[in-house]
């Protein structure tokens, strides 16, 4: 009777035993169900930025409005629609609404592209050319079958006249399909087809540059008076305490401390690599300060003290024999956390890193984008196209933030020792 | 200033380095027999190499601070009648614009009569005078140094205790370093005290806190300078709160469990593959969970809701049936839950290190009696670690207070005073970015606001970083 009770008893507290493994088996399912989560939708929604499509015509260069001398002044696309047009035997109105619908199809691309080849080859005027440009935005999206035929044709920003246009084209094989070199070698556009990530690439390298020149000497330095030359007492407390604090202040107060300080206080110039990296010097002076002292707290005591023996003085122990012991854990902690710098918007966007920045920086006091501000930038754009550039943007980002990652795995690996 | 000093700098180093060095030795050698120099001739050189950089460098940051000033008061009182009598602010414009005249580059405003054609002189005289600074601040900085140079340099000798001067300077250094970690933090008060006072002049705290009308946009014109209700952020406290309670609904259990799983079930194989996921999970930037909350979870969440609601709707329940059908995909859950996604491996963290501080002998006393596993977590692992897995809650709630990026994409911008967590509801941080990112001009109330949310922020962030420090620290030494 006894037993029998007990084994029931037993049974149900297995029974529970079980299930509370189950809920720490589902919580990490959760937790890694969600990166996997994350990171497909990402790469679903990403993938088709990296390849584009480019539409060759041929143009005959009319010299009735064609100046040599002065060929921006054309309206190339224009012309280029209506010839197309033309070509496929389709008359147009009055108004001009076939030539102006053909003529958005393409990207303005096309009249650099025809501007540049006549200023590079005046004789061309008179002559048929053919012109390479990418296609419009919303052009890419239906070759993409982001934009399809079977949504009803108000929902759609393209009209069925348009998509049969594209299609005929694509028969002809104007339109060549490739991989999408403009993304890594363009400045931020508002035109989704011409945006490129080249812009905030350099921006956000900066600005890493910066950062890693300020905050790895000062957090290492700090770090190593903290921990080798600091007296026991208040101030020494005080200022751990503070650095611990200063670890868990949001970002946004940083940036809140850039706009006031070096923006309004020391006129800096606005959303340049020089403020962006010093805000972000000051937000991860504590991460390195804390991972600096660490490695080096992790350094054995009997190396010092062998050093002392030796006749070493304190200063000569620590920049000869645990310092360079410590490094390897020091380069870990700072490449980490310049990783996490990289990936760091808030304080961007207070100091003026969301306005819509061309071209490619080359100074430090010029305004610039920077990649996570710039996926802010183009979440942000209405174009439906700039949707996948985000993404892809995001993509280029983690992918800098991997590689970061993986040199301070490799440092660890490779350099740590274990005492 | 012109980057010429930084040559000469390196150069005047090198050289007092160098010179220090050729000088210890030489005067060493006039030591008698057996004796020996106190320090090393590289040591010497290096006392020399700081007593010559360190007054160039004071004069050079001494110059760039004041130079700016000088320059603008050496120009103006050079200046001819018609522009002394401009106003300072025009006269500011008169001169930049001269100085690109000057420069041969266009002006920026177009300039009547008497100016127009002072342009070019006055230019080339402002830059002329510009020049002359920077160059008196090098040629100052130079003449610290020789000085410097030559004091040191009629120090060296053999006796002299020149590395210990050096480390002294070396941890002076050190010091300085670690410093600005302090003055991180003045700078942080101080500039959010000093604007926020500004700012608490024109709107009375109680108002700040307690008002539950928050239409900063109304205030832009001067005439509304505080009218009725426009900056009472309690909605936006709610907001947050709100948004911070479902973040911690998600990470709090999810993170706990991986902590308990990880700790106490997993092998070796297994935690060594979990692990490195939940970090990357931590290290995906706060903008990306933005994006994906934006574009993935929102449109998800409506769908769900308004189907929900489709079905709902005819039925009992038809008036909540048509609410959930107009739900909007800036709802505080979908904001919330992302955040909790984001907040779990930091949560899983920080309790994986708590329960494992927690002393073998207490989970081998539990199972000695009989106790399984989980019986063993739930009645004596969570009981010894409720302080710390506390105070690791609080961080995370911290982070999820200040946290912006996913708030500002996910969540929206209708100040509402509500607990529904279908509804739009606005934050703090959202606020902030939305206050301080567009064109204009700063001191007005509405910009200033940012600067009294931000110090709310600061201050409650604050207070829960310290208390769960605290909280764990003291935790920590219980067992040590």
């Amino acid at each position: 009777m006894r037993a029998a009770r007990l084994r029931a008893g037993l049974k149900r507290r297995y029974a529970r035993e079980g299930r509370f493994r189950l809920y720490g088996l589902l919580a990490i399912g959760v937790a890694v169900g969600f990166l996997l989560l994350l990171l497909g939708r990402i790469i679903e929604q990403g993938h088709t930025a990296f390849y584009t499509h480019t539409v060759t015509v041929p143009v005959y260069m009319d010299p009735a409005r064609v100046d040599r001398a002065y060929p921006q002044g054309t309206n190339f696309e224009l012309l280029v629609a209506e010839q197309q047009l033309a070509r496929m035997g389709v008359a147009d109105d009055a108004q001009g609404t076939k030539a102006a619908a053909m003529r958005s199809l393409f990207s303005s691309e096309l009249k650099f592209a025809a501007a540049a080849r006549i200023q590079g080859n005046p004789n061309l005027v008179g002559q048929t050319v053919p012109i390479a440009a990418p296609v419009s935005d919303d052009a890419d999206l239906y070759f993409k079958h982001e934009i399809s035929r079977a949504t009803p044709a108000d929902q759609r920003r393209l009209s069925d006249e348009q998509i049969s246009w594209l299609d005929r084209m694509k028969a002809s094989g104007l339109v060549a399909t490739h991989f999408n070199s403009g993304l890594f070698t363009k400045g931020d556009s508002t035109e989704p087809e011409l945006a490129g990530v080249l812009g905030a690439v350099v921006g956000s390298a900066l600005m890493l540059v910066v950062t890693a020149l300020i905050a790895i000497p000062l957090g290492v330095g700090a770090a190593l008076y903290l921990e080798e030359f600091a007296p026991r007492g208040r101030i020494t407390d005080l200022i751990e305490v503070n650095i611990n604090n200063l670890a868990a202040v949001p970002s946004i107060i940083y940036g809140l401390l850039g706009l006031a300080l070096f923006i309004n206080w020391m006129h800096l110039p606005r959303a340049s690599p020089l403020v962006g990296g010093l805000v972000l010097a000051l937000m991860a002076l504590p991460t390195i300060i804390i991972a600096t002292r660490s490695s080096l707290k992790a350094v054995p005591p009997s190396i010092r003290e062998a050093a002392l023996a030796m006749g070493a003085s304190k200063t000569q122990t620590v920049f000869q024999h645990t310092l360079p012991l410590a490094m390897p854990g020091v380069m870990t902690g700072a490449i980490i956390s310049m990783a996490h710098a990289l990936g760091e918007t808030a304080p961007l966007l207070l100091i003026g890193m969301v306005s819509f920045i061309p071209g490619i920086p080359h100074s430090l006091g010029e305004p610039t984008g920077a990649l996570p501000s710039l996926v802010y930038i183009w979440e942000n754009a209405s174009e439906r196209a700039f949707h996948e550039r985000t993404a892809a943007a995001i993509l280029v980002l983690l992918a800098f933030m991997i590689v970061m990652n993986a040199a301070a795995i490799f440092l660890r690996r490779r350099f740590e020792r274990r005492w | 200033m012109t980057w010429l000093f930084l040559p000469i700098l390196i150069a005047a180093a090198v050289a007092a380095y160098v010179g220090g060095r050729a000088l210890a030795r030489r005067r060493g050698r006039s030591l008698p027999a057996g004796e020996r120099s106190h320090s090393r001739p590289g040591q010497h050189g290096a006392y020399a190499l700081i007593w010559t950089v360190v007054p160039a460098l004071v004069v050079l940051m001494g110059a760039s601070v004041f130079s700016p000033n000088i320059e603008r008061q050496l120009t103006a009182s050079g200046a001819p009648e018609a522009v002394q009598q401009l106003e300072p602010f025009r006269r500011e414009a008169f001169f930049a614009d001269a100085r690109a005249v000057g420069a041969g580059r266009p002006a920026v405003q177009i300039w009547p009569a008497p100016y127009a054609e002072l342009l070019p002189t006055e230019g080339q005289r402002a830059s002329r005078i510009g020049q002359m600074l920077d160059l008196g601040a090098i040629v100052g900085a130079a003449l610290a140094a020789l000085l410097g140079a030559l004091f040191v340099f009629g120090q060296i000798r053999p006796g002299m205790r020149a590395r210990n001067r050096v480390e002294g300077w070396i941890v002076g250094l050190l010091f300085a370093c670690s410093a600005v970690a302090v003055l991180t933090t003045v700078g942080i008060i101080a500039s959010l005290v000093y604007d926020s006072l500004r700012f608490f002049s024109t709107v009375p705290l109680a108002e700040f806190l307690f008002g539950t009308q928050w239409s900063p946009q109304t205030a832009i014109r001067a005439d509304q300078v505080g009218s009725t209700g426009a900056f009472g952020a309690l909605p936006l406290f709610v907001g947050t709160f709100l948004i911070m309670l479902i973040a911690m609904a998600v990470a709090a259990p999810v993170g706990l469990f991986s902590a308990i799983y990880l700790s106490e079930y997993a092998g070796p194989i297994f935690r060594a593959t979990v692990k490195p996921v939940l970090e990357i999970l931590a290290g995906v930037p706060t903008v990306v969970y933005g994006f994906f909350a934006a574009l993935t979870v929102g449109p998800a969440f409506r769908e769900f809701f308004n189907g929900l609601g489709a079905l709902m709707v005819g039925g009992p329940l038809d008036g909540l049936g048509q609410y959930l059908m107009l739900v909007q995909n800036q709802m505080a859950l979908v904001a919330g839950a992302v955040m909790g996604i984001m907040l779990i491996p930091f949560v899983s963290s920080l309790s994986d290190d708590i329960i494992n501080a927690v002393p073998q002998s207490l989970r081998d006393g539990s199972y000695a009696m009989g106790a399984t596993k989980s019986e063993t977590v739930k009645r004596v692992l969570l009981p010894a670690a409720l302080p710390g897995v506390a105070g690791a809650m609080l961080l995370a709630m911290s982070r999820a207070i200040g946290e912006t990026m996913i708030v500002t994409m996910a969540a929206g911008l209708a100040a509402r005073l509500t607990l529904n967590p279908l509804d739009t509801v606005t934050t703090v941080t959202v606020q902030i970015v939305t206050l301080l990112t567009g064109d204009q001009e700063f001191n007005s109330p509405k910009t200033l606001s940012a600067f009294g949310l931000g110090l709310t922020l600061f201050l409650v962030t604050l207070v829960l970083n310290i208390v769960a420090q605290r909280i764990v620290q003291t935790y920590r030494q219980q067992y040590d």
